[in-house]
């Protein structure tokens, strides 16, 4: 596993023994960011639902979307609320929204220099953190500058 | 007005808390601080606590009515009532759903309570400790996003981006309450003031909150006893009616920790809510004498007071400062008992004491003739809720 942005000790993402969720976190182990979609209406959703919100069917389709998006907001953690974070503040959490699917918006973390100046509407990409040593695997959504800043 | 309102129909007829602890430190069990606030409430009105048959509380409050009504030995018990969801999003909603039992006759005397003994149960402000984590929580926690605090920075953050406001604002919002602390012997921070170089030098917590821009946590409990109109007259405190009353959210918004998919992410949710409260009132923003506003952290204020309609968001800067927003001279004084922030975190049910002692001319910061009183509870949370009481000079 490359580093992580965060340290080891955080609580394991996993799906819902219902499945819900099980397409997105299958998706991104492949390195596929995958968000919800109403197949007849083309309205996107996120996170994930039962039933699309705009039509009420509960046929919603899977789709792959390009991992990439804009900073729509942001903060930048100080104070650890977690024992395994007591050593890795300062982190940024981006909310990255998405607008070639329906502005959707996803949270993850800003990589680069954890002090860096944060703008609003910069372009970001997706970064798939893996963790393989992890029981059990998983993958994790992260954020990196694409204009060059931040690093 | 329409006829289905709760206008002019209940009162609050008495108000009680206990002392207040910083978190961890009641020398109380939590069921005891809200039996105790319980009776203080009914103590202040004047009537026996074997007359209340109903109770509503909110946030999945522990102590459940059964258990109060039969520790009370309170006649009967013919409403019970909980807030669902949005933790301190619930205070008003509580006193709304009281209100509406009154009025629509399942109850005579209903009482809303809060307690709570953070020693005894977990704390708000920490992280789960769970191994693994499923649905939204699984899309933040991970991600170090895990506290009240950081799920809802990005909602300021955006907010104050949007219409470039500065840190000054959310300054103004937690000087304001420790000033009011200062003059308030209950408050937990009484005798500890809050000056601009302590907070601008004060630690961030999650930015763009500083250490003062965060709630405290604390141990207590509070209660407020609820009649009929007519009945309120009869006892012995000054009645204060509800004038209106809403709860709620807009469009999807999505229950914390998923917040960040909200569409309207930059909002406290009161825009809805604050409009129908303001339309059952009969009253507008500019006939409120004195707001009390739930700081769960500044920047929820900040939005709350623009959704219901104090002052527009490019007036920001100006209208929030410090002189403006202290009792007896400001434009708008807010939490005037010290609030969340200062007096004491009792989930917001403190503000809503305070909104009644405003109009009885009881308050350690009072408005002079103050006849419109606002409470705000929870906002970023969903749902939110809000009521507005009045002297019965505004009925």
């Amino acid at each position: 596993m490359s580093q992580a942005y965060l340290p080891p000790g955080l609580p394991i993402p996993v799906p819902e023994r219902n499945g819900l969720s099980a397409p997105f976190w299958k998706g991104v182990r492949e390195e596929r960011l995958k968000v919800q979609r109403n197949p007849r209406t083309g309205v996107y959703q996120w996170p994930p639902q039962w039933i699309a919100h705009d039509t009420q069917t509960f046929d919603v389709d899977w789709v792959e979307v390009e991992p990439r998006g804009v900073i729509y907001s942001w903060t930048r953690v100080w104070h650890p609320v977690h024992p395994a974070l007591k050593d890795a503040c300062p982190y940024i959490a981006v909310v990255v929204e998405l607008p070639h699917a329906g502005r959707v918006r996803m949270l993850g973390n800003l990589l680069g220099d954890p002090r860096q100046e944060v703008v609003i509407g910069a372009p970001v990409a997706a970064v798939f953190e893996h963790h393989n040593d992890a029981d059990p695997p998983f993958t994790l959504v992260q954020w990196r500058r694409t204009d060059g800043e931040g690093s | 007005m329409s006829e289905r309102s709760l206008r002019g129909k209940v009162a609050v007829a008495g108000v009680g808390e206990t002392a207040y602890y910083r978190h961890g430190q009641s020398p109380d069990p939590e069921f005891v601080l809200c039996l105790k606030a319980i009776l203080a409430a009914c103590e202040d009105a004047g009537i026996d606590p074997r007359d209340i048959d109903g109770f509503a509380s909110y946030s999945n409050d522990r102590n459940d009515p059964p258990s109060l009504a039969t520790a009370l030995g309170t006649h009967e018990l013919r409403f019970s009532n909980m807030q669902w969801g949005g933790g301190g999003g619930g205070g008003a909603g509580a006193m709304a759903n009281a209100a509406a039992a009154i009025v629509g006759g399942l109850a005579d005397c209903v009482v809303v309570y809060r307690a709570l003994a953070q020693g005894q149960f977990g704390r708000f402000g920490q992280g789960p400790r769970a191994t693994t984590l499923t649905g939204d929580l699984a899309l933040t926690v991970p991600y170090g996003q895990m506290s009240p605090a950081q799920w809802y920075a990005p909602k300021a953050m955006r907010f104050m981006h949007e219409h470039a406001i500065g840190q000054e604002a959310l300054r103004a919002i937690a000087l304001a309450s420790y000033h009011h602390a200062q003059a308030n012997p209950r408050a937990v921070m009484y005798g500890r003031p809050l000056t601009e170089k302590t907070y601008d030098e004060s630690r961030w917590i999650t930015e763009p909150f500083h250490l003062y821009d965060c709630c405290q946590e604390n141990d207590g409990a509070a209660a407020i006893v609820l009649v009929s109109a007519e009945r309120a007259r009869d006892l012995k405190q000054t009645p204060a009616y509800v004038l209106g009353a809403a709860i709620g959210a807009g469009y999807r918004v999505h229950s914390t920790p998923a917040g960040f998919a909200t569409p309207d992410l930059a909002s406290s949710h009161f825009k809805e809510v604050a409009r129908h409260m303001y339309a059952m009132a009969g009253v507008g923003p500019a006939d409120v004498d004195v707001v009390q506003c739930y700081e769960n952290f500044t920047g929820g204020v900040l939005m709350a007071l623009v959704e219901h309609g104090f002052f527009a968001p490019e007036e920001a800067g100006e209208f929030l400062k410090l002189e403006n927003l202290i009792a007896p001279t400001g434009r708008l004084p807010l939490n005037t008992s010290g609030g969340n922030l200062a007096e004491c975190y009792m989930h917001g049910l403190e503000l809503q004491i305070e909104a009644v002692r405003q109009l009885r001319g009881q308050s350690t910061s009072q408005v002079p003739d103050a006849e419109v009183s606002l409470a705000v509870a929870g906002p970023m949370v969903t749902p939110v809720s809000t009521i507005l009481f009045g002297a019965e000079a505004v009925l």
